[in-house]
This record gives C-alpha cells, sequence and structure tokens, in this order.
C-alpha cells in the first residue's frame, strides 16, 4: 500500500504549484486556477487522512464534499466577476485592476 | 320681576356693549353706537322700573331692596358683594340713568354720525372740517365702560364694589380725556387727571382698609345702619389729631372725594379734564363720575358725623369737610370769573358747586346735599352739552370762514341766539338753575336748602361763604350767556355758527326739562309760611336713608331773601357789565380789578404751584436721581463691572486654558491620526497579488513562530 506521506508530499506539491500560479500569474482566470489547484490539493490532504486515520468516520469525506460545492460556487462567482470588470475595463490583468486602494 | 334682580342687571348691559363694540363691531359706526346707545337704554329702561319700585315703596329705608352673593373668602368670614336700592341709591340711579342716556345720544351728533369721513382726519385728533370721529366706535366703547362703572358704583352695595367702580371711571376718564391723543395738551391733561385722583384713592382706600379692620365688613347697611356700630366707632379714639376713629376714616374716605370731587386741593385735573371731547366733560366731569366723589360723602354721611348730633357742635371731621366745602365753592367761583374758554367756565363752576354739597354734609345738610348733587347732575350736564353745541356752531363757522380764532374763547362769540335758538334756550334754562334763578329752576331749592340749613344751624361762617359763591355763580353764569348769546356777533365765525342736529338738541330739551322739574320735588313744606299741605317728597324719601331721619327746617325768611338777592343780584350785574362787550375789547374786569382779576385768571397759581412743589421735584428725583445715579450710575456700572470681569475672566480662560490645552489636545490627535493615515496608505496599492504575498508571508511567519516555539 503507498504511504500517506506520498499522498501528503503529492498534495504539498500540488498546493505549491497552484499558490505560485496564484501569486505568480498575471491572468485574473488563471489566478482562479491556481485556488482551484490549493483547494483540491486540501482535498487531497482530507482524503488521505480519512483513509489512513480514521477511516470508521466519514467526516474527512464529508468535508472533501462540502469543499467541493465551496469550490464550484467560489469558481462561479469569481468568474462572474471576472466577465464584469472584463467589460467594463475591457482587461482581465489581475495587476490592472487596483482600483481598490486609496 | 323682582327689583333685587333688576338691579343686579342694571350694569350688564353697558360691559357686554363695551366687549361687542371692542372685538366685535369696531368696523361698523352704526352697528357700534346702535349697539351703546341700545344697552344704555336697556339699563335706563331696569333703572327706570327699580326707581319706580323703590318710590311706590312705604318705608324703603328701613327695607331696601338688597341681595348679596359670597364673593372672596377671607380669614374671618366671607367678603359678600351685592346690590342694594335704598332712598339715596334710587335717586343717584335715577340721575345717572338720565345723564348718561342723554349723553350717549348727543354723542352721535357730536362726533358728527352721518357725515363723510374726512381724509385729512387722522385718529388721536379732532376732526378739522366737521368730518365723522375717526375713532367713532371706540368713543361708544369707552363711554359704554363707564356707565358700567358709575351703574356699578350706583348699584353697590358695600364700598369695596364701589371701590371697583371708581377705579374703572378714573381708568376709562384717563382714556378720554386723552382720547384725541395726538394733542400734546390732552396728553398732558389725561396723566395730571389720573395722578391727582390717585392721590385722594390712595387715601380712601387707607380710609377702606382702616374701616375693615375696625368693623370686619364693607357693606354699607350693617356700618352705617347699625347704631352699635357708628357708637363704638365714634368712641373708640383713633389716636390721630384726638379724632374718633369714626372720623378718621370718614377723613381718609373724604379725601377720596376731594380726589374725584375735584375740591381743593386736588382741584388741579378738572379744567384740564376739558381737553377731551365735551360729551365726556358732560357726563364724566360734571354729572356722573365727579358726583360720584359726593356721593361717597353723603353715603357716608353717618359715618363723617358720628358723635354728632343734629345742633350740636361740629366734629373735627365735619369741620374739615365744611371747609374745604365752602373754601372749594368760593375759591372755583372767583377763577370761572375771570376765564375766557367757555368749557373752562363751567369746569370752574363745577368743582364749586361740588363745594357746595360737600359743605353741604359737612354742616350737616344730608338731604340738601343730595338733593343739590340731582338738580346740579341735572343741569351741568345740560350746559356742558349746550357748550358743546357752542362749540360744534362756532366751528362751522370757523371752518366756513377760514378765519383763525378760537372756537372756545367766549369772546369769539356773541349774538349766537338767533343762529342757535335751540341751544340757547336750554343752556339759559341751565344757566339759570346755577345760578339759582328764583322759584323756577331746580336749582334754586336745593341751593336754598344748603343755605338755609347753614343758616338755621347757626354756621354763618359757611352761610356768609356760599351766599358770596352764589353770587358770583349768578354772575359769571350771566357773563358767560351775555358773551355767548346776547348782544352781537364779535368774529366772522360767530355770523356763521348754525344749530347743531337733531341728536345734540334732544338731549337738550330732555335735560332742560329736568333742570326745572328736578327742583319741585323737593319744595319745602311751609314755604313763605304758606300752609300749602304740598309735603316735601324728596326730604321725606332721601331722609329715610338714614337711621335717624333728620327733622325739616322751619320755614325763615332770612336765607331765602338772601338766596334771592344773590342769584338777581349776580345774573343783573352779570348782565350790565357785559351786554355792551366790543370785538377785541379786553375783559370790562381786566382794570378795576387789576391784580386780583389776575390772579383768578391764572387760578392762583395753583398749576404752577404744584409744578414746581410737586412735578419738578419729581422730575428731578425721576431724571437725575434715579435714571442718572441711580440706574445708569449704580446699577449699570454694577452690571457693567460684572460684565467686564466676566469678559476679562473668559479672555484669559480662552487664551490661557482652551487654545493650548484644549485645541492643542484635539489638534494633535487629529494632526498625528492624518499623519499616521498619509504613512500607511501607501500599504495599501489595491494590487491583489500584493496582499496575497504579504499574507502569505506572515502565515508563514505565524506558523514558524508555532511550530518553533509552541510545544
Amino acid at each position: 500500500m503507498i504511504p500517506l506521506t506520498w499522498y501528503l508530499l503529492l498534495a504539498a506539491g500540488l498546493f505549491c504549484v497552484g499558490l505560485y500560479g496564484v501569486l505568480a500569474r498575471r491572468n485574473a482566470v488563471a489566478i482562479l486556477m491556481g485556488i482551484e489547484l490549493m483547494l483540491n490539493a486540501v482535498n487531497l490532504n482530507l482524503v488521505a487522512f480519512w483513509r489512513y486515520i480514521t477511516p470508521t468516520v466519514i467526516a474527512g469525506q464529508v468535508f472533501a464534499v462540502i469543499v467541493f460545492a465551496v469550490a464550484a460556487s467560489e469558481a462561479a462567482v469569481g468568474l462572474a466577476l471576472i466577465i464584469s470588470i472584463y467589460r467594463r475595463r475591457s482587461t482581465v490583468v489581475a495587476d490592472e485592476i487596483n482600483m481598490l486602494k486609496w | 320681576m323682582r327689583p333685587e334682580l333688576l338691579t343686579w342687571l342694571i350694569p350688564l348691559p353697558p360691559i357686554l356693549a363695551f366687549f361687542v363694540i371692542v372685538l366685535l363691531t369696531n368696523r361698523s359706526n352704526r352697528l357700534s353706537h346702535s349697539i351703546a346707545i341700545g344697552a344704555m337704554l336697556a339699563s335706563w329702561g331696569m333703572a327706570m322700573a327699580v326707581f319706580w319700585q323703590a318710590i311706590t315703596t312705604e318705608h324703603l329705608g328701613e327695607n331696601p331692596f338688597a341681595a348679596s352673593l359670597p364673593w372672596l373668602p377671607t380669614g374671618g368670614g366671607v367678603l359678600r358683594f351685592g346690590v342694594l336700592i335704598d332712598p339715596l341709591s334710587a335717586i343717584t340711579l335715577f340721575f345717572v340713568a338720565w345723564t348718561c342716556l342723554a349723553i350717549f345720544v348727543y354723542s352721535v351728533g357730536y362726533h358728527n354720525f352721518g357725515k363723510q369721513r374726512d381724509p385729512e382726519d387722522r385718529p388721536g385728533l379732532p376732526p378739522r372740517a366737521g368730518g365723522i370721529e375717526p375713532m367713532y366706535a371706540r368713543f361708544f366703547a369707552f363711554i359704554s365702560l363707564f356707565a358700567f362703572g358709575m351703574l356699578t358704583l350706583v348699584v353697590s352695595d358695600n364700598l369695596l364694589l364701589l371701590f371697583i367702580g371708581w377705579e374703572i371711571m378714573g381708568l376709562c376718564s384717563y382714556l378720554l380725556i386723552g382720547f384725541w391723543y395726538g394733542k400734546d395738551s390732552a396728553r398732558r391733561a389725561m396723566v395730571k387727571a389720573f395722578i391727582t385722583t390717585r392721590v385722594g384713592d390712595v387715601f380712601m382706600l387707607l380710609g377702606i382698609a382702616y374701616l375693615y379692620s375696625a368693623t370686619g365688613t364693607l357693606n354699607y347697611r350693617e356700618i352705617l345702619f347699625n347704631e352699635d356700630v357708628l357708637a363704638q366707632l365714634a368712641a373708640a379714639p383713633s389716636g390721630v389729631l384726638g379724632m374718633s376713629t369714626a372720623g378718621l376714616i370718614g377723613l381718609l374716605l373724604f379725601l377720596g372725594t376731594v380726589g374725584k370731587s375735584a375740591q381743593w386741593p386736588l382741584h388741579v385735573w378738572l379744567p384740564d379734564a376739558m381737553e377731551g371731547p365735551t360729551p365726556v366733560s358732560a357726563m364724566i366731569h360734571a354729572a356722573t363720575m365727579v358726583s360720584a366723589g359726593v356721593y361717597l360723602a353723603v353715603r357716608f354721611f353717618p359715618l363723617l358725623s358720628a358723635g354728632w348730633h343734629e345742633g350740636g357742635p361740629l366734629t373735627t371731621t365735619m369741620t374739615v369737610v365744611a371747609f374745604i366745602g365752602a373754601f372749594t365753592a368760593l375759591f372755583a367761583a372767583t377763577i370761572a370769573i375771570a376765564q375766557k374758554d367757555v368749557k373752562r367756565v363751567l369746569a370752574y363752576s363745577t368743582i364749586s358747586q361740588l363745594g357746595y354739597m360737600v359743605a353741604a354734609v359737612g354742616i350737616g345738610a344730608y338731604v340738601a346735599a343730595a338733593f343739590h348733587l340731582v338738580t346740579h347732575a341735572f343741569f351741568k350736564a345740560l350746559l356742558f352739552l349746550g357748550s358743546g353745541s357752542v362749540i360744534h356752531g362756532m366751528e362751522h363757522g370757523v371752518h366756513k370762514t377760514h378765519a383763525h380764532v378760537d372756537a372756545q374763547d367766549m369772546f369769539n362769540m356773541g349774538g349766537l341766539r338767533k343762529k342757535m335758538p335751540i341751544t340757547f334756550v336750554t343752556f339759559t334754562i341751565g344757566g339759570l338753575a346755577l345760578s339759582g334763578f328764583p322759584l323756577v329752576t331746580a336749582g334754586f331749592w336745593s341751593k336754598d336748602e344748603i343755605l338755609a340749613d347753614a343758616f338755621a344751624n347757626g354756621h354763618l361762617a359757611v352761610f356768609l361763604t356760599l351766599a358770596l359763591a352764589a353770587l358770583l355763580t349768578a354772575f359769571y353764569t350771566m357773563r358767560q350767556i351775555t358773551l355767548t348769546f346776547l348782544g352781537q356777533p364779535r368774529t366772522e365765525a360767530a355770523k356763521h355758527a348754525h344749530e347743531s342736529v337733531w341728536t345734540m338738541t334732544a338731549p337738550l330739551v330732555v335735560l332742560a326739562v329736568f333742570a326745572v322739574a328736578a327742583g319741585w320735588v323737593g319744595i319745602p313744606e311751609g314755604f313763605l309760611g304758606l300752609r300749602l299741605g304740598i309735603p316735601n317728597w324728596f326730604h321725606d324719601f332721601v331722609g329715610g336713608t338714614l337711621l335717624e331721619h333728620p327733622p325739616a327746617l322751619a320755614f325763615n325768611w332770612i336765607p331765602l331773601l338772601t338766596s334771592v338777592a344773590v342769584a338777581s343780584l349776580g345774573l343783573l350785574i352779570g348782565w350790565l357789565v357785559y351786554r355792551r362787550q366790543a370785538a377785541g375789547a379786553p375783559d370790562p374786569l381786566e382794570k378795576p380789578l387789576g391784580a386780583v382779576y389776575t390772579a383768578w385768571k391764572k387760578k392762583y397759581g395753583f398749576d404752577e404751584l404744584y409744578d414746581f412743589l410737586f412735578v419738578r421735584p419729581l422730575y428731578w428725583l425721576a431724571e437725575t436721581f434715579t435714571y442718572r445715579w441711580i440706574d445708569r450710575g449704580v446699577i449699570d456700572g454694577f452690571l457693567h463691572g460684572v460684565a467686564a470681569l466676566a469678559l476679562r475672566f473668559g479672555a484669559a480662560f480662552r487664551n490661557y486654558f482652551d487654545k493650548p490645552v484644549v485645541n492643542g489636545f484635539g489638534d494633535l490627535v487629529g494632526e498625528t491620526t492624518k499623519r499616521a493615515g498619509r504613512t500607511f496608505r501607501s500599504l495599501q496599492t489595491g494590487r491583489v497579488q500584493q496582499y496575497l504575498i504579504v499574507g502569505l508571508v506572515f502565515s508563514g511567519l505565524l506558523l514558524s513562530y508555532i511550530l518553533l516555539f509552541q510545544p
């Protein structure tokens, strides 16, 4: 059986990829995708911990399902915001969307 | 209707009329005078009904119409107010109702009702060219209020209610003397009248308070018709000049009379009061209000004379009253001789005649005083209204000829008998009544009764003074009639005078009837030694007011002949001296009398004396002492000092505490916050990825801290 550590390493790697995407990409849609990656990394952790440490309690699975739901709605809201911004300012570059400042 | 109930209602209509006119109808002249006259007519009707019931009641003095209600609860009981019709108030009510009604009607014509309003006339000034009075409705409101005051005074059964009516009349007198307030002289006269009468009223109020504290009541019947109370008051010493309590109270109340009835030394206001419209002079300053003073003296005769017995020596109080009355009668008569203004002559004549009545009260001639009060009210109201008619006619002439002559100066008149026949006849009747023309006129009977009483009781000084005053009265009355009506017109204005309208002449005729007929009710029994079997109705009726009915005097030829002689002689001399008065010529008395005439003309300088003694010191007190020293100096100085101190303290507080400490702290907080904001705002770049990096760094640091230092 594959040890738990491997799953954790995979999840950490996935998280880092997502984090890099969020911090480094200029396209807002790509940033959204980075966030999705980070959420899925967390899901991986949750499921792995459930399977290896408390397989009798299904809390880990439930948690993962909730995260899916949140991720889906977040993606919907995020994409809607991006479309709205694009319509107004004709750009999806995060650096150029800097209205929220002094 | 029961007479008590009717008596309650007598003063009511005029006060209602006053309020209705003032509040509602003052824009409509016709409605206002209709309401005023209608109300007076209602009062008159009720007064006549009450009077009729009073004279048909047997022994009214013992069983007067009286009713009262509780009014003011006081410590020891309750002060009641009510109405009382005894013989004295019945006859007073009679002449008050008649004269008031006559004068109300007269006012309609006097104020030119029915004429166009002259656009040049201003409220507060008399109409210049015979236009309607600008404040027509107001005049009727005022005289209605006045009539209320007078009727209240007459029907009242106690001294306090009397005093209320008395003061309402004082107010109306003030308002009506100053009715033409645009004239400076009218303003001065109104203030003078108000303040002078106030002097008497203060003493009267003291007398009321003293009477109340001495007896515990102010009701006439309980004091004046009660032998025990009177005897007690007469016996108790007051501690002032050896007078009894009754004497002192009587004297204090009498000072009220002195003020109201313009007796010496408070007579100065009445002549100046002639500044008011003539109906006011007739009603307030001849027939009713000044009579109220004498009415008070007559009413309180039992108190004034407490301790005195018919035929005995006079008490101190009575001596004072008799002296003031007799002195005033002569004093005012001499001044009247030298006056040129037709109304001023009558004003001094009023003072003189009131002095007659007061002297009569002083010598104990109770019924004679009341009798003269009634007859005088009629003939003096008649004379004043007649003089108003004359002035009206003269003003018409003055306006027509555009001449600048005084319409009230008798020396500008003359020959008016042809122009104004009704006024002439009625004025002459009034004048003859005033002079005491024998047998026919009312004034003869009343004056004769006073003289007879003075003679019969041995008051020779009073008798001679009054006889001399009667001579002068006849003289100045004839002087007035001769100068005004007889001879030829002395000015163009007099040639163009014309008779007044019927609303003015009708009251004259009514009053003229009374000026003659009012005397017939008091013809003494056994007159001329004849036994006609006609009882002296007035004496029997009014004498019943007193507890002890005064006995009728035996007939005596000496006072009768004196009275006839002085009246005829005075009239004759007056006619002889003035019948050939030429236009522009001085008074024929001016040369032979010299300095005496000047003294009379200047009214013995009383105005100047009072001006020097009271008015100017008071002005000095008000202007220099109170205003400049006390008010401006001390009070204002103190206030300014406090204000300056507060200002200085405030300035210091502001400069050394408020500005540096409070403001400084506030500014510091504000500035610091602003600076901090300016510094830190550069962190807020608006770039979401930078925020995320910062968040990452700090969460990394937090995580490291937890992992490294927490177990």
